[in-house]
């Protein structure tokens, strides 16, 4: 409506009279576009809405009933998740996605950046080359590699253990976030690293005090993206991961089906549902600006 | 992708000068080499050097304990003729046809709803991209596997419509749906970047349009699906790409089993199962070449296909 709204805006001096008709379509459209918001608006939410209604309800009750909050809500779920499970308390499945999601961020942070700066601030000789194969990663699909590198994982030794997990993390294999950075510093005005060079920095000192603290936006959506994607893979630990006191929260969850069969824990398994997405609904509430509109500039871009 | 793109002509004149800069070309290709060598070490290491790796189990009979045995096309052969392979194919493929259209239109349409009005956009734009975050998470795959299960929410539902499906995820004819459902949900990244490039639309071509008399349906066809073919195109290039290599839904959603008879058997999960439960690692290898050939093949049909529908406009500032 925002397209059609300058000419009936500047017609009413012209001619009064369609002033009103034009108003009342707008007011009618603008109902529309409402009544149409809100249903996509009500099956968008609704999982989530159940997930928290259904943790709150005896587990018996999850399934069969439709009320989306229940009338007598019970802890229940949440009290018996302080048992842990098979052993393992819970707390420790949320250490250990911790230690892997902050571990993700730190490597990506770094290594993505110092790549990016590369291919985004210094001429060297093959570096149209280098980011065409940067970009040809991007389209890779990831099964290709699953297999040579689980392999080579289990010569090292290093099966169960996170460095599978994060070494590509600090080896920029994240081409993603190299692109996305990569655009960004682009962008910044050259006069900047210019006047730098002129100054006699090198290109350590432009990196650090100049681009870096240009390029927080894209630094912070990457950081968040890092974390979430880590938090959510489920790929990786199931692979690498054999032992329940190194699992991370995706992969301690499916223990929850393992140990009781689906049926008798319900309960305690959407509740740990729960708790397993408040993390990123959180990250998601606080952030949401910068993930938006990096998912956004990628596609532009692209 | 028009993204290679040459540094300023400033500097490139100031190349062909003295000795003095011929030097600093090459102080700039160490500090090049220096600031990429985490990626160069991860590209070899990670990317290529596996690639390789994996090119060659792919010809071997190998199960991680005995070395690799060469078999030629051995693993390609039996692959045609196994009909578990064949339904993972099946069963992607249809995950991907159904799937993929149905996210992208919901998305372009949700799109064009939200670009209508700037009041309650940023909200509802947030709203929705929501479940792109949190779906591809083990929590959500067991969320949906309740909510679609026999006598649950979605069943009830259902019921009202005097449909009786029972549960879906016991259900071998629509279980699949209910993956699809869950990647429809999803819609809100490529309705992000179908919202970005619609605002890039210039205002003065609807107006122009109005002048002349188009209609908005004219409007929609003529101006803004080839003003945002580009958005469009990526957005087919990626969606399909990564409904390819579904895994983390299909295993939660089908109790791990990728079951109930294979009806979730995407290909991923059988590469899964012949790589890791079955030590089956020269067979997995062929099957993730496949992949990667079948990847390579839409991708190439895309790209081939995008001069025929994709316009790019000569957009001077962007190729700065």
């Amino acid at each position: 409506m925002s397209a059609a709204a300058p000419p009936t805006a500047a017609r009413p001096t012209t001619a009064p009279v369609a002033h009103r008709p034009a108003a009342t379509r707008r007011r009618a459209g603008s109902l529309v576009w409402h009544l149409g918001s809100l249903l996509v608006l009500a099956v968008v939410l609704y999982p989530v809405l159940w997930v928290i209604g259904s943790s709150f309800k005896p587990s018996k009750d999850i399934l069969g009933s439709l009320e989306l909050f229940p009338a007598k809500p019970v802890m229940d779920n949440f009290t018996g998740l302080a048992d842990g499970i098979a052993d393992v308390s819970i707390w420790s499945f949320f250490q250990n996605s911790l230690f892997y999601a902050l571990g993700a961020v730190a490597g990506v942070l770094i290594s993505c950046s110092l790549t990016a700066y590369a291919f985004a601030k210094i001429r060297f000789a093959g570096r149209n080359l280098l980011f065409t194969l940067m970009i040809g990663t991007l389209l890779l699909p990831y099964h290709v590699l699953l297999i040579p590198q689980y392999v080579m994982f289990q010569k090292m030794e290093l099966i169960n253990t996170y460095v599978p997990l994060l070494l590509g993390k600090y080896l920029a294999t994240e081409a993603f976030f190299v692109f996305l950075m990569v655009q960004f510093m682009r962008n910044l005005p050259r006069e900047l690293d210019e006047a730098a060079r002129l100054d006699g920095c090198g290109h350590l000192r432009i990196y650090w005090s100049v681009v870096l603290p240009l390029c927080r936006p894209a630094l912070i959506t990457s950081a968040i993206f890092t974390f979430i994607n880590a938090w959510n893979d489920f790929m990786g630990p199931l692979i690498y991961l054999n032992e329940p006191g190194k699992y991370t929260v995706s992969l301690g969850l499916t223990m929850f089906r393992d140990s009781d069969g689906l049926a008798s824990n319900y309960g305690g398994l959407i509740a740990m549902s729960l708790v397993a997405l408040l993390p990123v609904l959180l990250f998601f509430l606080a952030f949401q600006r910068y993930l938006i509109d990096g998912m956004a500039t990628s596609g532009l871009k692209g | 992708m028009t993204l290679v793109k040459d540094a300023p002509p400033a500097l490139r004149k100031a190349r062909s000068a003295a000795p003095a800069v011929r030097r600093r070309g090459r102080r700039e290709n160490l500090a090049g080499y220096l600031f990429m060598s985490p990626w160069i070490a991860g590209f070899l290491l990670l990317t290529a050097g596996p690639m390789a790796a994996s090119l060659y189990f792919a010809f071997t009979d190998y199960n991680l304990f005995t070395s690799p045995r060469w078999i030629g096309f051995g693993n390609f052969t039996r692959m045609f003729d196994d009909p578990r392979w064949q339904k993972s194919v099946e069963v992607t493929a249809k995950y991907v046809v159904i799937g993929t259209p149905l996210k992208l239109l919901l998305a372009l349409g949700v799109a064009l709803l939200l670009a209508q009005s700037r009041r309650g956009q940023a909200f509802y734009r947030a709203a929705f991209y929501a479940p792109s975050l949190i779906g591809a998470s083990v929590s959500v795959g067991f969320v949906w596997r309740a909510m679609f299960s026999d006598g649950a929410v979605v069943d009830q539902g259902m019921s009202v419509f005097g449909v009786h499906v029972g549960g879906w995820v016991g259900n071998p004819d629509w279980i699949l749906y209910c993956l699809v459902a869950l990647t429809v949900w999803q819609f809100g990244a490529p309705m992000v970047i179908f919202l970005a490039g619609l605002k890039q639309v210039p205002k003065e071509l609807y107006e122009a349009a109005a002048m002349d008399g188009a209609g908005p349906l004219r409007r929609f066809w003529n101006i803004t699906l080839p003003m945002i073919s580009p958005v469009l195109f990526f957005n087919v290039l990626l969606e399909t790409i990564h409904s390819f290599q579904i895994f983390g839904s299909a295993y939660v959603v089908s109790n791990t089993s990728c079951g109930p008879a294979d009806a979730t058997l995407v290909y991923t999960c059988y590469l899964y199962q012949q790589g890791f439960k079955n030590a089956q690692m020269g067979f997995a290898s062929a099957m993730a070449w496949m992949l990667l050939l079948a990847v390579a093949l839409v991708t190439a049909v895309l790209f081939w296909s995008q001069k025929k529908w994709v316009h790019y406009e000569n957009d001077t500032e962007d190729t700065r």
